[in-house]
């Protein structure tokens, strides 16, 4: 029972890394309706270069924050330059481009930084909790993760400007005509997801250690997640995150060892999908003819 | 956002008789001139050569079997690195264990492949979307894992060694260059296949249902069965495709059959064009030249080349080359038709 | 009268089809002008084409902006509010987030929204609801006062009748000849209900297939008998 336990909590942690990826990836669905394949690689460039400042000296909380600020501009101008010549082509277009993306920033951190393991510092106190059924380092990551979701649903249920971007995604043509910029709200629709992005690969790295593939099977658990959770709902993205994380860690330990854990996780997943081909908490597309 | 997916690029041209018999006459001589190129081409190159084109034409199959299935029907996949897979171990497996000769193990590997895309394509049904993307990246995922697993019969992690076919020793002609003009033949039955289900009945099914499918629905189209035949007959292409792959390297192993190469045979379809038969050729081409051209630019960083090459294909022909470059050449044809018919 | 909204020769295309071939249209400083036409005659696209949404050529000048050559956004910086065919409601939103887009731009959102809710009472009462779980009517009226949102100057409204029961138009209809009057606001209006939008215009224009057939003021055209018994049914 207490292992059970311990899996449970620490699987929420993995979750709660896969669900920010995850809400990135539906935060740019509802905007461009197209999957971002990208995220990780640019989750993983940010995590460098908050490695690269803390190794520079910063304070880590330091260096966490501006690394924000940059991911976000940088998604911002990632929108701006490389998708929005493709955005009015087809999906499947862009992608494509998503996937050179993801080989362009996967490539150039290779060249940068070289693809040997590096260690990253973990804020958190490598510590148990309650008889050794949690550490700090899980708990941290969980709390890091609901402060940013807080942040986040104030903004959008808030402000001005949230309410113009969930505009924007829900109906573009009645957002230009009430005056809103829509590819500005775009825009800064990428730089929350690569901001959030940067969030999930700071919190993972002291776990995974830091090389240019650290996010690829984060990635795919995001995405599964961000399924399972329904691609349009940002709470069905933070809640498949977690499933997928729990589910992740019950199966590698009870199930079956590490080789075919992915299989399995995903064929378990899959069959969900199967009774609600759109997600937990998805709408189904309502088709007018 | 605009339109899902690239409309075909074939075009009916609306021409007079006279116009439409000098265009085809023009287009058989053109096809004929192709083939006999590639017929003697293999006898100029180096061997090497020889073996990169003629994984060029696997790619090409492989290629054309996604854009059955993804541009035509409108099914994205993002596994047929799997299916690629099934077909190379299925050929692989018959020769080594049960002596099969290489050439006869082609159709077994497409009738598996046909029976696992069948079964893939049912409760795919279910599925559009991205949602269709995971099940089918799940695919790609789980195909290696299940091949180092089943290790008995793939031979687990180190895979299998084949031997190589010999030439028929008539002709006269060395391994690679047999090789290369078995796989050519299979290209062209490959297209000639496809072109013609693609321009008939099922072909335009399969666009319908691509396009409309309520309507399609309404029109008394059987939608599922449609959807699985096409699922069905792209993944025997590819699987075909992957069972010359075993023959023509002689080795089959889990590692080549990664994530990886599913992206690329996706990124194939897109940079050719993926609602298009030619497309795949040139999809094959990319797929086989641009790493070793990303590599000489820059052995740094090739894949970061590799991506902007493809960043810059998709902004300079989002349709793909023969998805952009059909269309316009249609149109040509039909301005000139049309002045042929004015100058009378 | 001054001409607030003027049209000259627009031509408008879907694609490479031309589907509008030389509009011209005046809409004048505080009036309502109605285009009327059958299904297909381009009353719609002619909408489209002023605020920027298809691809149009000739001259929309609008208080001395030159609109065809500026993005839909901008248009409405203008202030021109478009209540588009289907209404364009934001379903997911609630009916108080509606309204706060409309003044996204515009400003001084808790005073306008008051002023909104005293024009249209039941929208007050719905405020926290979802806007897609509204009737047809109360989402007209969503959709019109999510556009006065916008301060505008130039209220277009594209089929207000369309779907809706005849005491619940008359009603909107009632509210928005209010609000012309005590906003100041100009008004052009596509209809299908051609008698009930000729009483309330000032000036008319018929279209047919991409042309306007007959232009004047709206009683001109309400007395002419042809337009009568084509376009009027009696």
């Amino acid at each position: 029972m207490h292992q059970f336990l311990q899996q449970i909590f620490s699987g929420l942690a993995a979750g709660a890394v896969y669900a920010s990826l995850a809400l990135a990836l539906v935060m740019i669905y509802r905007a461009t309706d197209l999957v971002n394949f990208a995220q990780g690689e640019m989750a993983m460039f940010s995590t460098y270069i908050a490695w690269t400042l803390v190794n520079a000296g910063l304070p880590f909380w330091a260096a966490f924050v501006i690394t924000l600020a940059v991911s976000f501009v940088g998604g911002m101008l990632i929108e701006r330059i490389v998708i929005r010549p493709v955005e009015s082509t087809s999906i499947l277009t862009a992608v494509v481009v998503t996937i050179g993306l993801l080989l362009i920033f996967n490539a150039t951190a290779g060249w940068i930084y070289s693809y040997t393991l590096q260690e990253f510092p973990s804020p958190f106190p490598d510590r148990t909790l309650f008889g050794a059924l949690m550490t700090t380092r899980d708990v941290g990551v969980i709390a890091v993760t609901l402060v940013m979701l807080a942040a986040l649903f104030c903004f959008f249920r808030f402000t001005a400007t949230g309410l113009a971007m969930r505009a924007a995604a829900q109906n573009p043509e009645s957002a230009r005509l009430s005056g809103i910029r829509v590819g500005r709200m775009l825009a800064l629709g990428w730089g929350f997801a690569a901001a959030i992005g940067a969030v999930a690969g700071i919190m993972v790295a002291p776990v995974l250690f830091l090389d240019p593939n650290m996010m690829g099977g984060v990635l795919l658990y995001a995405f599964t997640g961000a399924l399972l959770g329904g691609i349009t709902s940002p709470v069905g993205a933070v809640i498949g995150g977690l499933i997928v994380g729990v589910t992740e860690n019950l199966v590698g330990t009870y199930l079956i060892a590490s080789q075919l854990k992915l299989t399995v996780a995903l064929i378990l997943i899959i069959l969900v999908l199967v009774l609600k081909p759109n997600g937990l908490f998805g709408t189904a597309v309502v088709r007018r003819v | 956002m605009a339109e899902t997916l690239p409309v075909d690029g074939t075009a009916k041209l609306a021409l007079d008789r006279e116009s439409a018999m000098v265009f085809a006459a023009w287009r058989w001589a053109g096809t004929a001139a192709l083939i006999a190129v590639a017929v003697v081409l293999p006898f100029t190159l180096s061997n090497y050569h020889v073996f990169e084109l003629t994984q060029v034409m696997i790619y090409a199959i492989a290629v054309l079997g996604l854009n059955i299935l993804t541009g035509y029907n409108g099914q994205i996949s993002l596994g047929h690195g799997g299916f690629f897979a099934a077909g190379a171990y299925t050929a692989a497996i018959l020769m080594y264990r049960y002596g099969v000769p290489y050439w006869a193990t082609l159709l077994p590997a497409a009738l598996v492949c046909f029976a696992l895309g069948v079964l893939f394509g049912l409760p795919a049904l279910r599925f559009e979307g991205p949602y269709l993307a995971l099940v089918t990246l799940a695919m790609a995922v789980a195909m290696p894992q299940l091949l180092k697993y089943f290790d008995n019969w793939t031979g687990g992690k180190q895979g299998l060694v084949l031997t190589k076919p010999m030439p028929p020793l008539e002709l006269g002609i060395d391994r690679d260059r047999w090789l290369y003009l078995l796989v050519l033949l299979v290209l062209l039955i490959a297209i000639r296949v496809a072109a013609n289900l693609l321009n008939g009945r099922t072909g335009r099914a399969f666009v319908a249902i691509r396009d409309h499918p309520i309507a399609a629905a309404a029109m008394g189209i059987n939608t599922a069965r449609y959807k699985t035949l096409a699922f069905g007959v792209s993944t025997l292409f590819t699987g075909v495709a992957g069972a010359l792959a075993a023959i023509v390297i002689g080795f089959v192993a889990p590692e080549s059959f990664t994530l990886f190469l599913s992206l690329s045979f996706l990124i194939g379809s897109a940079v050719g064009g993926i609602a298009t038969i030619g497309g795949a050729i040139v999809g094959g081409f990319f797929i086989e030249f641009v790493p070793n051209f990303a590599n000489d630019i820059s052995d740094a960083a090739p894949w970061a080349i590799y991506g902007l090459t493809l960043l810059l294909f998709m902004y300079v022909m989002p349709r793909g080359v023969v998805g952009t470059l059909g269309p316009w050449l249609a149109r040509s044809m039909q301005r000139f038709g049309s002045a042929r018919r004015a100058a009378k | 009268m001054a001409a607030i909204l003027e049209l000259r020769a627009v031509k408008a295309f879907y694609g490479q089809s031309e589907v509008l071939h030389g509009i011209d249209l005046v809409v004048e400083e505080g009036g309502m002008t109605v285009l009327l036409g059958a299904n297909g005659a381009g009353k719609t696209t002619t909408l489209r084409a002023i605020c920027g949404m298809v691809r149009s050529e000739g001259e929309i000048l609008f208080r001395g902006h030159r609109l065809e050559r500026c993005t839909t956004e901008q248009i409405a910086g203008f202030g021109v509010a478009h209540v588009p065919e289907g209404r364009g409601t934001f379903i997911g939103l609630t009916v108080e987030e509606n309204l706060r887009i409309g003044g996204y731009t515009a400003g001084r959102p808790n005073e306008k929204m008051q002023l909104m809710y005293g024009y249209f009472p039941i929208l007050a009462q719905r405020r926290r609801q979802q806007a897609g779980a509204l009737s047809g009517g109360e989402q007209q009226m969503l959709a019109i006062a999510r556009a006065l949102m916008m301060s505008p100057r130039l209220l277009v409204l594209d089929e207000p009748s369309f779907g809706l029961a005849p005491r619940v138009v008359e009603a909107i209809f009632g509210i928005v000849e209010r609000i012309k009057r005590e906003q100041r606001v100009s008004v052009l209006l596509v209809e299908q209900n051609a008698s009930l939008a000729l009483e309330m215009a000032d000036r008319a224009y018929l279209l047919e297939t991409g042309y306007v057939v007959t232009s004047g003021s709206a009683k001109a055209l309400a007395d002419d008998p042809q337009i009568r018994r084509s376009y009027l049914g009696y």
